[in-house]
């Protein structure tokens, strides 16, 4: 059991793709110690996945922006569109 | 005490003024359609279809929140209903998404170590200062787009909505190890995308 997990271990520190996942895993929810610990000692090493923790932050923030961001859009409807869907709106609001 | 605090809370209730909705909200409803969606029309669609059932239920507004929550809560769940309906009306589509990019390019099937041509470089993303980087969103909308929808859907109801993993699972009817393996696979593909239209 203690080899088995030495061996996973092992396995984590020296995977990029195992460590990008759990550095993806622990932005959104939480990782157990081990891997916690794995991921530190894989990125102490890994220069690479350094940078990949940096940039996956930042799309993170990146996309939060695409919405919530606070310049306006470039993104908006026409006028032709917003006019029949007014026209919809008043209709309705005669009839009641 | 009593009444002053009464008084405030009156003053912050909201009241629904539809003629005006066009007008205040269309572009913003728009917005968060289309860029959960990626779809023109069906934003379009989508933004009409929330207009009318909101109008359907105007005595259902309790003025807790503003207007324009309101709005959006009920485009929310539209939304959430397109993405139910793509994932389960395409059949096992969401499996075979995952096999065809089985080989998971950027990674040794061996080892896992990055691709040589693979690898993360810095090009500016590392740190968030995006002022005068607006492209850079926008080559994130485009590589946005390409991902396969359930990807999209799952990515942005987490990061975008901040919803539950537990929620995301069960409205798209996604177990939980996929959803972690759609999250993980959705930011390396971002990220190269990023990547690779930056440099």
């Amino acid at each position: 059991m203690q080899e088995l997990s030495k061996n996973r271990l092992k396995q984590i520190s020296y995977n990029c793709r195992q460590a990008t996942f759990l550095i993806e895993k622990k932005q959104t929810s939480k990782i157990t110690l081990r891997e916690q610990f794995a991921l530190k000692f894989h990125l102490a090493g890994c220069s690479v996945c350094r940078i990949y923790l940096k940039q996956s932050l930042t799309i993170n923030r990146m996309v939060k922006n695409l919405f919530y961001g606070n310049e306006p859009s470039d993104l908006t409807l026409d006028d032709h569109f917003k006019q029949n869907l007014q026209e919809r709106i008043d209709q309705y609001l005669d009839r009641k | 005490m009593e009444t002053h605090r009464n008084q405030f809370v009156q003053l912050e209730k909201a009241i629904l003024n539809p003629q005006l909705w066009v007008k205040n909200y269309a572009d913003y409803l728009y917005n968060y359609a289309y860029t959960r969606l990626n779809d023109d029309e069906m934003a379009r669609d989508l933004v009409q279809e929330t207009f009318l059932a909101a109008l359907e239920k105007t005595e259902k507004f309790e003025g807790r929140s503003s207007e324009r929550t309101w709005l959006t809560a009920i485009l929310k769940n539209k939304v959430i209903d397109v993405y139910r309906k793509k994932s389960s009306g395409l059949g096992n589509s969401f499996e075979k998404t995952l096999s065809d990019t089985d080989q998971f390019e950027f990674f040794d099937s061996q080892n896992g170590h990055w691709k040589a041509e693979d690898q993360p470089k810095t090009f500016g993303l590392e740190e968030y200062d995006l002022l005068g980087k607006k492209e850079l969103s926008h080559i994130l909308q485009k590589c946005l787009k390409k991902l396969p929808g359930l990807w999209l859907a799952v990515f942005t109801m987490k990061h975008m909505d901040d919803l539950a993993s537990e929620t995301i699972c069960s409205q798209l009817n996604v177990t939980d190890s996929n959803f972690w393996v759609i999250m993980h696979r959705t930011k390396v593909n971002l990220r190269a995308c990023l990547q690779k239209n930056w440099l």
